[in-house]
């Protein structure tokens, strides 16, 4: 009895050795296979979403990138008093090779690219109706990352030649494995360039000129009058810019009356005159300008008597200042869960004053008009045609767009200078990041870096 | 309860005076010098009587009539048989041959040790038991040779480095695998605050019966894909046959910090920064902001005033330094502990158990930090059948981890240091703590004062991390003859934690939230393990021992995860998220692997001298790519007794002599549940709108890391094994490494991970023990263990990882310190200096200086792996009193201070308060200093570089007890068998050159196999001093 008994022991005991060959394949539950991401239209329009969010990350369109601009171009009208080295070294106009924001602009920005990249690979499962909008989308994007890519990363179009010049890699295709082909070669300054207006002509041409919160027809011109005119090309620069000041009011898009109403600081939502804006609420978006620059957040940067000097009496974009603690900050970005502006209509006006003042045009409108705009927006007499000169133009943009990053890009394409820095000095070109360099031999490293 | 236990021990005694036939033996037992064995175990051969000794030693036992032999034994003592002679007996017992008949538990069964191949170091509860410290990691420090324990901080219940024989991965796990009675314990890092703790820290570490540490390959090799970074074998207590034991342990006490720092003083802080700004000014004037010096030093005057005027709560009391605020010592607190554990044990020959309680209550010697756990366990085992034998082993354990932030964050206690010493600590203007409130907006001031102080969460926010904890296994052993057995073996481990976290109001400038936030995560782990096997055991033809293993085991490990976060709370009284206006938010997550593995032993013993281990084990992983699901793993060990050869019988003075190798390739799978695949994620909402993107390349040809390990050792007993010796060589070549490879950050990806890479590791252990002096009144033994280990990566395709000054580069250690090197201040200017250090044609580096960072090169400029580490015990005894005292050390290390750009950057990073060195700063042409000039914001120096490297070596006076055993005539009156008292002290004394809190660290923000060494505001360890009692019923 006993001994059978053991052998059926043994007997079980073999059975539980052998039977306990169960699956091996268990399956992610919060991330899917990328086999299966991007199976429907639905699954793209998901995937192009979702490169808008990485467009958002801190350091990208979160603010970084801007913030880098208006640190560089600092030459005492703000005073930088962070602990974050990377912005320190930034602001000193000595950055080294390893500072991270700088690899990770990189990163984030060629993330947002390979997003899109990846939307545009499965466009043909994208249903008929909604086609030419994602494309239209993922094109602006790409657009605009490779546009702060090549301002930051090369050397700009104006200095030297751009078609000489080494720009940043230009990356079309979704990433699905690493090859040799990954290691891929900087393009050329002026390549960028035609590759950027080439993705926002064809944006422009399929966005609509209204579509929420996302990419219009109105965001792709403004950001092509940017192009043009970071190029010092007037009289395109000009056509966009009035191509999106026409198209505004289809699109809903109006400068608000009074210019704080410009920056609010209590709501998440874009203003009418937010042509593109990065959405931030309390559980996505990032708006690293407040952590910056708001006293209500690190505070970390304060501006100068030096810049407040420059103001006329009476003009209702000082109203936004505001003291804490013996120092002064700026109110446009108090809101921790407030949009980040990226492009606002008031820009167009000017890009088209100034674009057509250069040209000896009026497409549009006289230049005295559209400057006349924004001054009489911010409370201040119009200029008489007498007072209308380029430098009253340039003052009046750096006002409006004070602290929103264009600081360092204007410099550059005025020839203007940095305290001692030359617009050309190789100190206000970032360098390649040295992990870049290390994982990529076909890249070449900026002069003086 | 007093008349319980009489009540109790009446039934005992009744029960044993059953028998009439019986007759009565006594005697008493004694070591082989002549002392008195209090416990040692009296069995009669053929019949189930036991008896124990008392604290005398003597024993009383009924017998029945035929009896003719008694059987006594005694843990780490030989076994006797003495012959019932009717008189009294008087019993020595001799010390066992170099413990060699100590039973040693190995992977899936246990071996005697003298038939061990591998390399294996115990560590018993004597060593362990009531260590003042969270858990039990602490308590092996310095006791086993190949074994570096080094905690992070001294924050409680935070994360503990243990490295067996190195470390053998570089992005993969590189901690061992912990098995709690044959079944693998969930280790991994549940903390979501930035900072790892603890799983180990739920055990109760007077449970254990002993520590087994598995080093070399052929041991590991039976844990296949588990094993590459060793083998932690723990084992519980069980009940011992016809003891009836009751054990009260006590004890509590103080923890302080090991060390401080020094920072400047109020009026130091005013005129170092006055002199920051000038520096500033000069070069403000030089880069052409201002027309002239004199106009750049006016306006960085009024600059200056107006910062010290604001952190000087708002007055100019800064100009007297009238306030001198010491910060640092805000971030300690006085921090008793007190721990009290209550057990049963005993048994029967058939049945035993052992049943234990325990509560600790320990304060950190950081502001807002405690650790409470309560533990439970019950453990039994009982023989159904003369063929089969089932157990239970469960445990339950509740800790509450009272968290601050991670050493990173400007709410971490001990970055308080940072605040200027001319900041009130509490703000005249409010009456208020500095920082609560500015009276002007009516919420806490936004830029006084420099950062945010650290004790407004203090007094408005909790971290609080609990977890309860299932821990079980079940078991069932059927003897099928005495050859052969199978046993099966089932294990659940459960973990349920809750992480709540408030910051309340007075916290927003930190939390950045105006009206409070708070997140509640949950973390559940279900951890289950089956091990099924059958041993066969039989020796041929006399001289022939074969001893095989086979079986199976299958583990499935599930985590889930869920969090959510509100904000806008109505008032500080209100903490849960119910109260929160809004929900900003929710996720729920999970993950899972299973491992399905076959494994063998075959162990073959010829004549009792020389002995051959074979092992191979197949793993199968969820988590490799799906050209590699399944894994095989070899080993082979094999080892002569010398001793035992007829040539050395002579040889009186050497009693034993060992001779061992053994060589195995074991694998390490620890990397990410899916890292294999090539994954999308969707949480990439953006707008209120659901996204998702690329999260992840595909990888299909990742599988586990291999390590090829060998090992050949000695272990020699001389003159009676009063000496004995283990000396261990060993080389682990790992390749295949799981690299996080760093990738073209133009492809939309940072990392892949992917099997590239090779290291090494070899070394030389050597283990002395030694019995000094052993008589009837005094004894004295010493242990003396040092290791010695060599890590270097032979490759990494060229490529360099590592963020910070960490790095991981082909040629060098892992881990390895590698920034520009710095060269002191400029004499004519105070420009801080590097080594350029570029190579130059002829090979040789160029030694020339330069002040700009860039035109330098990274260099190597410290390691923070140490050369040797070592240990040295002496245990003394002198009739009823004990003294023992481990000595710990580390040596040949160097620590570089993160938080030094911050708090030693010669005032030019910003108004953090600076260490008192940096007063040397360079202030006129000449001056020859290694402090570069102070100028404000003006980063002069205070890039990464060795400027802020330290040696890290040090000897620490790690633990001593002093005991005192209350002599058995007072106990007897007392009516108690046991009773001891003690003082106990853990790192009572450290001797070390670094400057900072302690040489001890790792900030925790940072911790990985790469980042080793770094200092960042990182609490020092814990000095405790303890009063203790152990009462025995």
């Amino acid at each position: 009895m006993k001994n059978i008994f053991f052998k059926i022991l043994i007997g079980v005991g073999i059975v539980t050795v052998i039977s306990c060959n169960k699956s091996l394949d268990t399956k992610p539950t919060q991330s899917i296979d990328q086999t299966v991401a991007l199976n429907t239209s639905s699954d793209v329009l998901v995937a192009l979403t979702g490169a808008y969010a990485d467009l958002g990350t801190a350091t990208f369109y979160g603010g970084y990138p801007f913030i880098a601009s208006e640190l560089l171009a600092n030459s005492g009208e703000l005073n930088w008093s962070g602990t974050f080295q990377q912005f320190t070294q930034i602001n000193n106009k000595a950055i080294p090779v390893d500072n991270s924001f700088v690899a990770n602009t990189w990163l984030s920005g060629y993330t947002a690219i390979n997003d899109v990249n990846n939307v545009l690979s499965a466009l043909a499962v994208v249903e008929p109706a909604k086609g030419d909008r994602v494309e239209g989308e993922a094109k602006f994007i790409r657009a605009a990352v490779l546009f702060d890519l090549v301002r930051l990363y090369a050397k700009s179009w104006n200095d030297g030649d751009p078609a000489s010049n080494d720009g940043v890699p230009i990356v079309l295709t979704p990433t699905l494995s690493i090859t040799g082909d990954n290691q891929v070669t900087r393009s050329k300054v002026a390549d960028v360039y035609a590759q950027i207006l080439k993705d926002l002509t064809d944006a422009e041409a399929k966005l609509p000129v209204k579509n929420g919160f996302y990419a219009t027809k109105v965001s792709a011109a403004s950001l092509a009058a940017r192009v043009y005119l970071q190029k010092a090309d007037y009289t395109n620069a000009a056509n966009a810019a009035n191509r999106a000041i026409s198209m505004a009011p289809a699109g809903g898009f109006s400068l608000k009356t009074v210019y704080a109403d410009a920056f609010p600081n209590n709501v998440s939502a874009n203003t009418t005159e937010d042509i593109f804006a990065m959405q931030v609420s309390s559980s996505s978006g990032n708006n690293s300008f407040q952590t910056f620059f708001s006293a209500t957040s690190r505070g970390d940067i304060q501006i100068n008597n030096a810049h407040i000097a420059l103001y006329e009496t009476g003009d209702a974009r000082l109203g936004l200042f505001y003291t804490s603690g013996g120092s002064r900050y700026t109110g446009k970005f108090d809101y921790i869960y407030g949009n980040v502006h990226i492009i606002r209509l008031a820009e167009m006006y000017l890009v088209r004053a100034e674009a057509n003042f250069r040209a000896g045009t009026s497409v549009g409108d006289s230049p005295m008009n559209d400057v006349n705009v924004i001054r009489t927006r911010a409370k201040l007499p119009p200029l008489s045609i007498a007072q209308v000169t380029l430098a009253a133009i340039l003052k009046e943009r750096k006002l409006e767009l004070a602290f929103e990053g264009a600081a360092l890009h204007d410099i550059k394409r005025t020839q203007g200078a940095i305290a001692s820095f030359p617009w050309n000095s190789p100190k206000l070109v970032y360098p390649i990041p040295a992990r870049e360099i290390r994982t990529n031999p076909n890249l070449t490293q900026n002069a003086g870096y | 309860m007093r008349k319980i236990l009489v009540l109790f021990l009446c039934i005992c005694i009744t029960y044993t005076q059953v028998n009439a036939q019986d007759i009565n033996v006594t005697g008493k037992v004694t070591d082989a010098s002549g002392a008195p064995l209090n416990g040692a175990v009296i069995k009669v051969a053929a019949s189930k009587a036991t008896g124990i000794t008392t604290n005398d030693g003597s024993f009383s036992i009924k017998v029945p009539a035929a009896s003719r032999y008694l059987i006594v034994s005694f843990v780490g003592l030989e076994e006797m048989t003495v012959a019932i002679t009717g008189k009294p007996l008087v019993i020595a017992l001799k010390n066992s041959s170099n413990d060699l008949n100590e039973v040693v538990v190995v992977g899936y069964g246990t071996k005697l040790k003298k038939d061990v191949t591998g390399s294996v170091v115990s560590v018993g509860a004597k060593e362990i038991g009531n260590t003042p410290a969270t858990s039990f990691e602490s308590a092996i420090q310095g006791r086993a040779a190949g074994v570096a324990v080094s905690q992070q901080n001294g924050k409680l219940g935070q994360g503990i480095n243990i490295k067996i024989r190195g470390t053998s991965s570089v992005t993969a796990g590189n901690e061992p695998l912990y098995v709690v009675d044959g079944i693998p314990l969930t280790t991994d890092n549940l903390s979501s605050n930035g900072a790892a703790s603890n799983a180990l820290a739920d055990i109760n570490m007077n449970d254990i019966e002993n520590i087994q540490i598995l080093k070399d390959a052929s041991s590991t090799a039976i844990y296949g894909a588990s094993a590459s970074n060793g083998v932690v074998l723990i084992t519980t207590k069980k009940g011992k046959a016809g003891t009836s034991r009751i054990d009260f342990n006590y004890f509590t006490g103080l923890q302080k910090p090991t060390g401080k720092r020094e920072f400047m003083n109020a009026q130091q802080y005013v005129d170092y920064f006055k002199q920051a700004g000038a520096g500033a000014a000069n070069q403000d004037f030089l880069a052409g902001f201002y027309p002239n010096l004199a106009a750049a030093l006016a306006a960085y005057d009024t600059r200056i005033a107006t910062r010290l005027t604001r952190y000087s709560a708002g007055n100019t009391d800064w100009q007297t330094a009238k306030v001198n605020t010491d910060w640092q010592e805000q971030s300690f607190q006085r921090a008793p502990l007190s721990q009290y554990d209550l057990n049963f044990s005993g048994g029967t020959e058939k049945t035993k158990f052992y049943i234990s309680g325990q509560y600790l209550d320990q304060t950190g010697i950081i502001v807002r930090n405690s650790f409470k756990r309560y533990s439970a366990r019950f453990n039994v085992d009982h023989q159904m059948k003369d063929w089969l034998t089932i157990g239970i082993n469960l445990s339950f354990a509740k800790t509450n981890n009272f968290r601050v932030s991670n050493d990173n964050a400007f709410s971490t206690p001990l970055q308080i240091v940072a605040l200027s010493p001319i900041t009130p600590l509490i703000d005249p203007r409010t009456n208020l703590a500095s920082g609560a409130l500015d009276p002007a907006t009516g919420n806490p001031n936004t830029n006084y004062p420099v950062y945010y102080n650290p004790l407004l969460s203090v007094l408005d926010a909790s971290y609080t991390t609990s977890v309860n904890r299932t821990f079980g296994t079940t078991y069932g052993k059927v003897t099928f003859s005495k050859n052969l057995y199978f046993r099966t073996e089932f294990g659940i481990d459960q973990l349920n934690q809750v992480e709540e976290n408030y910051n309340g109001k007075l916290t927003a400038r930190n939390s950045g939230v105006p009206n409070g936030s708070g997140a509640y995560r949950t973390t559940q782990v279900l951890n289950l393990t089956t091990n099924n096997y059958f041993n066969y055991k039989k020796t041929f033809a006399v001289k022939h021992d074969v001893d095989i293993l086979l079986g199976t085991s299958y583990t499935s490990r599930q985590f889930d995860f869920s969090s959510a976060t509100g904000e806008q709370f109505p008032s500080d009284s209100y903490q849960k998220l119910i109260n929160a206006a809004s929900k900003t938010g929710a996720s729920s997550s999970s993950t899972s692997s299973t491992l399905l593995s076959y494994f063998s032993r075959v162990g073959y013993k010829y004549n009792d001298k020389y002995l051959l281990n074979l092992t191979g084990r197949i793993d199968g992983s969820s988590r490799f790519g799906s050209n590699h699901k399944y894994g095989t793993f070899f080993g082979v060990s094999a080892a002569w007794i010398v001793t035992d050869e007829a040539f050395l019988n002579n040889v009186t003075w050497l009693k034993t002599l060992k001779i061992k190798a053994g060589y195995a390739g074991t694998g390490n799978d620890r990397i990410g549940d899916f890292a294999a695949r090539g994954l999308y994620a969707g949480n990439a909402a953006y707008g209120g709108q659901a996204g998702q993107h690329p999260s992840q390349l595909a990888n299909p040809n990742l599988k586990w890391e291999i390590t090829y390990g060998s090992d050949i050792g000695i272990e020699a007993g001389l003159f009676n094994n009063r000496i004995t010796i283990e000396v261990d060589y060993y080389e682990k070549n790992t390749s295949d490494l799981l690299l996080n490879k760093e990738i073209p950050g133009t492809s939309g990806f940072s990392i892949q991970t992917q099997n590239v890479g090779k290291l090494k590791n070899s070394g030389i252990e050597v283990s002395l023990n030694t019995v000094n002096v052993r008589n009837k009144n005094f004894s004295w033994t010493s242990n003396f263990n040092f290791s010695v280990n060599k890590n270097r990566i032979t490759f990494l395709n060229g490529q360099v990882l590592g963020t910070g000054v960490n790095k991981a580069r082909e040629g060098e250690p892992l881990g390895v310190f590698y920034a520009r090197e710095f060269a002191g201040a400029d004499p004519a200017n105070g420009n801080a200096l590097y080594y350029k250090n570029s190579p130059k044609s002829d090979g040789s580096l160029d030694r020339t200086t330069t002040s700009d960072y860039n035109a330098a090169t990274d260099v190597k400029i410290g390691d923070p792996n140490p050369k040797f580490i070592y240990g040295f015990g002496n245990t003394m005894s002198y009739k009823g009193l004990d003294l023992d005292i481990l000595l710990q050390g580390v040596a040949g290390n160097d620590i570089y201070n993160g938080g030094g750009q911050y708090m030693s950057a010669s005032g030019s990073n910003g108004y953090d308060n600076q260490t008192t060195d940096q007063l040397a700063a360079w202030k006129k042409p000449g001056d020859i200093t290694n402090v570069p000039e102070a100028r404000l914001f003006y980063s002069n120096g205070t890039d990464p570089s060795s400027r802020f490297i330290s040696k890290g070596s040090y000897l620490r006076v790690k633990a001593v007890t002093l005991g005192y055993n209350v002599s058995s005539a007072i106990l007897r009156k007392l009516k108690i068998e046991r009773f001891r008292v003690y003082v106990r002290a853990q790192n009572l004394f450290t001797i070390t050159k670094y400057k900072g809190w302690d040489p001890e660290v790792n900030a925790d923000y940072q911790a990985s196999n790469i980042n080793q060494g770094v200092d960042f505001y990182s609490a020092p360890q814990l000095k405790t001093i303890v009063f203790g009692i152990n009462i025995g019923l």
